[in-house]
C-alpha cells in the first residue's frame, strides 16, 4: 500500500512541471469553504499525526515531575507552598492536573479528529481495493524491482494455468487480463490490520471516556468487627463521575471479621526488615439479596460485588480509648482510626471528645505500634506491628468544630482551643500511655485510657463501566498492529509467450512490494521454481 | 545448598560473564578490525528500477544484499577473531542466564523484583536475542555494538544496583509480574539492539554522504552494512520490540487493575510507558510518512530510546509514585 494514494495527501503538485507560480494576485481566494476544506487537509495529513503524536509524549512528562493533585493532593499543596511564585502560576496552567488539563486534551482530542479523518476515507478504499481485482501487470516486468525469466517446457496457456494454481496455494488473488499475463496480489490484511489498529484506538479512548464519566470511586476506613453498607453516606470520600446516580448504589454490605497483616520480623541486614508481607481481610459479604458469604479480600485479589470492585489497599491501627470524666463516667469509648505516615506506621490522629465538660476536649498526636521516643526524631516507630504501642498525645480543651464545618477526623482543629498545661509548670501536657493505663487530666477534667489497639482495613471501592470495552479494543488494536506489521504486501506478475521454434515457453515473473521488502526477489524465485509450476 | 551459596554462585556467574563478554567484545573489535578490505567488491551499481511498488505507489526496489555475505574475501585472522568472539558471546549469555537462574534460585520466586535484577534480566534477553538472531543472518559486526552495551549494563547492576535477595511487596506477587515485566525486560532487550542499529545507521548514512556513495567510506564504516541495510535492521528490530511494548502497558494496565484498583493512575512509571509507546509510534508514523527523511525517524526512535534509559534509571529511583520496589 502506497503512502500516497490511500489517504488524502497534502502535498501539491511537485514544483519544477515548467510552469512558474503564479502571482499572488491571480491566485483565486480560497473563500470560507475553501479554508475550512485546507484547514481539515492539513490535520488529517500524516504530517500532523506525527507532530501531535510528538507533542502528546512531550506534554505527558510534566505529570511525572509534577505532583499531580489527583495522586497526592498533599504533596501537592506543599510543592506550591514551596514555591510561592512559581507554584500558583503552575496552578493556574494546569501542571498539578495535567491530565485533565484543556491542552493536554487539546492534544489528544486533535489527535483523534485527525485520526478519524485519516481513517475514514482509508477504509472505504480499502475495502474498495478488498472486492478489487489486482491491476494490469505492466508491460516490461523485467522493471520492476525483483524479477526472473526462464524458458520453460509447456504452452504458454498449460504454463500460465499452472502458475495460476502456484499462485493461488501461495494464498494470492489471482487475475488474469489478458491471455498472456497473470497479475496476482496477496496481503490486504496488512492494510486490513493498519485500519483495525487505528480505530481499535478510539474503542480504547471511547471506554476510557466512559469510564471518567459513569464510574466511580470511594475510600472508607473499616476498622475490625465493623460493617460498612454501600451507600453514600457510609463513605469517607466518594468521587462520582458526572454521569453518576450517587442514589443507586447496589445495597450490599461488608463485615470485617478479621485482618491478618505480615511484616518481615526477621534482620536480614537487607533492609527488608518490617517490609510489608502480606495483608489480608477476612469479610463476612452480604449480598444485597441479602445472602451472606464468607470473602477474603487480598492485595490483587479484590472482592467483585457485581456493584463495584473492593480492592484492600490500606491498613492501620485504631487505639482504643476510654475517657472519664470527674466523676468517673465513661464519655468516650471508641476506638479511633490513626493514619500511618511511614513504613513502620507512625501514625497521627486525633480523638474528639464533643461531651466533655465544661469544655470540649481533644487529643492530637501518635500511635507508635513500636515505639520510640528521643529528641531528635520525637516519637516515631521502628517497625510496623504491635510490639510494644504506645499512644503520644497532646490534649487540648476548648471548641472543636469552630464554625461547624467539616474537618478532617485525623487532625484537631486548634483555633478556639487552648492547650492544657503540664503537671510541672510546662504549658504543654504530653501523655504517653501503653495499653492498659490511665492518666488523669489536671483540672479536674477526668482522666484518659489506653485500652488496646484494634487495626482497620482502608478499603477503596471502584466501578469502571468502560473497562471491558477499553481492554477489548486494546487488545484488537494489538492485534490489528501485528498484523500491519508483520504482513506483507505483494503483487507478483506472470507473463508467457511462446518461444520461436521450440514450443516451449518464456515465462517472466516479476514482483512488487510495499515498502522495502528484502524477500521479494524470493519470492518471485519461488513462483518460478514451484513443483507443479515450471518444474 | 543454601541461599547463600546461590547467592554466591549467581553473583560469580555475572562476573564471569562479564569477563567472558570483555573478551567476546575485544574478539570482535579485532574481526572489525582485520576485515578492511572485505566489502570492495561488493558495489556493484544496482541497475535502474522500475519505480512502482504494490498497491500502486512508489517505493524503489533494492536486492542488494542487507549484510556482507562475501565471506571469502575476508583474511583468514578476521574470519577467527569472528569465530572466537562469537563463541564467547555464546559462552558469555550461558553465564548471564545460568546467573539469572541461581539467583531466582535463591530468592525462590521469578527473578524480576527489583533494578538489579531487571538489569541483569535485560542484559540476558539483549544477549539471547542477539545470539538467536545471529543464527539466521550474519551479525559479526554487529557483536562489538551489543557485547559493548550489555557489559555497561551489568557494570552498573553489579555495582550500583545490586540488592542483596529479597522478597516482594504483596502488591508485587503476582502472576502479571512475572507476563508484564518479562515482556516488557524482553522489549527494552530489542530496543537496545534497535538503538545500537540506528546509530550506527546514522553514522554510516553520513559517511557515506560525506564520501560520495556507499563505495568510498571511512575504513571502519566499509566493514558495516550499507546505511541502507542498517536503517532496515533498525525497523526490522522496532517493529518486533514495538507491539511487546504495546502488550507490556496492556498487561501493567490490568495487573494495575487488580493491584490498585484503577488501571490507570498515572503513576510516574505509567507516564513514561506511555511517553515511550507514543515516541516510538511516532518512529513507526514517521518512517511510513511520504516527504519524512528515513534519519529523522530513525532520530525519533533514539528519543524513544532515551526515554526508555530515563525510565528505567531516573524515573526508578527519583519519582516518587507506587511503582517503589523493594531495596530500591
Ligand atoms: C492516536 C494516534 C495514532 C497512533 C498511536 C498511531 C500509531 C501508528 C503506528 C504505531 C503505526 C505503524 C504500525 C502500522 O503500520 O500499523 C501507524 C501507521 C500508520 N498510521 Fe497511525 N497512528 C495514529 C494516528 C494516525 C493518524 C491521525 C493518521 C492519519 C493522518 C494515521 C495514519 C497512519 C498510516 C497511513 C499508517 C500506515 C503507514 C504505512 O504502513 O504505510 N495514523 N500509526
Amino acid at each position: 500500500m502506497s503512502t500516497t494514494d490511500d489517504r488524502p495527501t497534502t502535498e501539491t503538485a511537485p514544483a519544477g512541471d515548467g510552469t512558474p507560480p503564479r502571482a499572488p494576485v491571480t491566485q483565486p481566494r480560497l473563500g470560507a469553504v475553501g479554508w475550512l476544506r485546507f484547514l481539515w487537509r492539513q490535520l488529517t495529513s500524516m504530517r500532523t499525526a506525527l507532530f501531535l503524536l510528538l507533542l502528546l509524549s512531550v506534554a505527558a512528562i510534566p505529570g511525572s515531575t509534577f505532583p499531580q493533585r489527583s495522586i497526592d493532593a498533599a504533596r501537592t499543596t506543599q510543592f506550591i507552598t514551596d514555591h510561592p511564585t512559581a507554584g500558583p502560576i503552575l496552578d493556574k496552567l494546569g501542571f498539578f492536573a495535567v491530565y485533565a488539563s484543556p491542552w493536554f486534551a487539546a492534544i489528544y482530542l486533535l489527535l483523534f479528529v485527525s485520526l478519524i479523518g485519516c481513517v475514514a476515507p482509508r477504509s472505504r478504499i480499502h475495502w474498495h481495493q478488498l472486492r478489487s481485482r489486482p491491476p494490469r501487470a505492466p508491460r516490461r516486468l523485467e522493471r520492476l524491482a525483483a524479477h526472473s525469466e526462464e524458458v520453460v517446457d509447456g504452452t504458454p496457456d498449460e504454463v500460465r494455468e499452472r502458475l495460476r494454481g502456484v499462485l493461488r496455494s501461495k494464498r494470492y488473488r489471482v487475475h488474469a487480463h489478458d491471455d498472456t499475463s497473470l497479475s496476482a496480489e496477496k496481503g490486504y490484511l496488512k492494510e486490513t490490520g493498519n485500519l483495525v489498529f487505528h480505530l481499535a484506538l478510539i474503542g480504547v479512548l471511547v471506554g476510557v471516556a466512559w469510564g471518567h464519566l459513569l464510574g466511580w470511586k470511594g475510600d472508607v476506613i473499616v476498622p475490625v468487627g465493623d460493617t460498612f453498607a454501600n451507600s453514600l453516606s457510609s463513605y469517607d470520600t466518594f468521587s462520582p463521575g458526572p454521569w453518576v446516580d450517587v442514589n443507586d448504589l447496589s445495597p450490599y454490605a461488608i463485615r470485617l471479621d478479621r485482618l491478618d497483616v505480615k511484616f518481615e520480623t526477621e534482620d536480614t541486614g537487607r533492609g527488608q526488615f518490617g517490609m510489608p508481607r502480606d495483608f489480608r481481610a477476612y469479610t463476612t459479604f452480604t449480598t444485597p439479596e441479602g445472602r451472606t458469604e464468607a470473602r477474603e479480600i487480598a492485595v490483587n485479589h479484590p472482592l467483585e460485588t457485581g456493584g463495584g470492585s473492593v480492592f484492600l489497599l490500606g491498613n492501620g491501627y485504631a487505639p482504643k480509648v476510654t475517657v472519664r470524666n470527674a466523676a468517673g463516667k465513661a464519655i468516650y469509648t471508641s476506638a479511633t482510626p490513626f493514619l500511618p505516615q511511614d513504613n513502620n506506621y507512625t501514625s497521627v490522629g486525633a480523638i474528639k471528645v464533643p461531651g466533655a465538660q465544661p469544655d470540649e476536649l481533644g487529643f492530637a498526636g501518635f500511635f507508635l505500634p513500636t515505639g520510640v521516643i528521643d529528641s531528635e526524631q520525637g516519637p516515631h516507630s521502628t517497625f510496623p506491628d504491635t510490639l510494644d504501642p504506645q499512644l503520644a498525645l497532646t490534649a487540648f480543651s476548648g471548641t472543636l468544630f469552630p464554625g461547624g464545618g467539616p474537618q478532617s477526623v485525623y487532625t484537631l482543629d486548634t483555633a478556639e482551643m487552648k492547650p492544657l498545661p503540664g503537671k510541672d509548670g510546662a504549658d504543654q501536657l504530653r501523655i504517653l500511655l501503653k495499653p492498659g493505663q490511665t492518666y488523669e487530666l489536671p483540672e479536674g477534667r477526668g482522666s484518659i485510657t489506653f485500652d488496646g489497639v484494634e487495626r482497620f482495613a482502608g478499603l477503596s471501592i471502584r466501578t469502571d463501566p468502560g473497562k471491558t470495552l477499553t481492554l477489548v479494543s486494546a487488545l484488537l488494536a494489538l492485534a490489528g498492529l501485528v498484523l500491519s506489521l508483520v504482513v506483507r504486501r505483494r503483487r507478483v506478475f506472470v507473463r508467457v509467450r511462446p518461444e520461436e521454434g521450440t514450443g516451449r515457453t518464456v515465462v517472466s515473473v516479476g514482483g512488487l512490494a510495499k515498502d522495502d521488502d528484502e524477500g521479494m526477489a524470493d519470492e518471485v524465485a519461488a513462483v518460478l521454481t514451484a513443483p507443479g509450476g515450471t518444474r | 545448598m543454601t541461599d547463600l551459596t546461590l547467592a554466591q554462585l549467581s553473583n560469580l556467574s555475572v562476573y564471569s560473564a562479564m569477563v567472558v563478554l570483555t573478551l567476546a567484545m575485544l574478539a570482535h573489535g579485532l574481526y572489525l578490525a582485520r576485515v578492511v578490505p572485505a566489502r570492495e567488491a561488493v558495489a556493484v551499481e544496482a541497475p535502474e528500477r522500475e519505480l512502482v511498488a504494490a498497491g500502486g505507489g512508489s517505493a524503489p526496489g533494492d536486492d542488494a544484499p542487507a549484510v556482507p555475505t562475501e565471506k571469502a574475501d575476508e583474511p583468514a585472522g578476521a574470519r577467527k577473531a569472528a569465530g572466537i568472539g562469537h563463541s564467547l558471546t555464546v559462552l558469555g549469555t550461558l553465564l548471564v542466564v545460568a546467573g539469572v537462574v541461581l539467583r531466582a534460585l535463591e530468592v525462590h520466586r521469578w527473578p524480576l523484583g527489583n533494578m538489579y535484577e531487571f538489569a541483569i534480566v535485560g542484559a540476558m534477553f539483549t544477549l539471547l536475542a542477539y545470539v538467536a538472531w545471529s543464527a539466521r543472518r550474519d551479525l559479526r559486526w554487529l557483536g562489538v555494538f551489543v557485547t559493548g552495551p550489555v557489559l555497561l549494563v551489568l557494570g552498573a547492576a553489579i555495582t550500583v544496583w545490586y540488592t542483596d535477595a529479597s522478597e516482594l511487596m504483596p502488591s508485587l506477587r503476582s502472576v502479571w509480574l512475572a507476563i508484564h515485566v518479562t515482556v516488557a525486560t524482553m522489549s527494552v532487550a530489542v530496543f537496545t539492539i534497535g538503538a545500537s542499529l540506528g546509530i550506527l545507521y546514522l553514522i554510516q548514512d553520513r559517511v557515506e554522504a560525506r564520501e560520495g556513495g556507499a563505495t568510498g567510506r571511512a575504513a571502519f564504516m566499509r566493514r558495516l552494512p550499507t546505511a541502507r541495510a542498517l536503517e532496515r535492521l533498525t525497523y526490522a528490530t522496532h517493529i518486533v520490540a514495538f507491539p511487546m511494548w504495546t502488550f507490556t502497558v496492556i498487561a501493567g494496565a490490568i495487573w494495575a487493575r487488580q493491584a490498585w484498583g484503577s488501571y490507570w493512575n498515572w503513576d510516574p512509571k505509567e507516564v513514561w510507558s506511555f511517553v515511550i509507546w507514543t515516541v516510538y509510534a511516532a518512529y513507526l508514523h514517521a518512517r511510513a510518512t511520504t516527504g519524512w527523511r528515513r534519519q529523522n525517524a530513525v532520530w525519533i526512535s533514539l528519543a524513544g530510546f532515551v526515554c526508555v534509559l530515563l525510565n528505567f534509571a531516573v524515573v526508578n529511583v527519583f519519582f516518587v509514585g507506587q511503582h517503589s520496589y523493594s531495596g530500591m
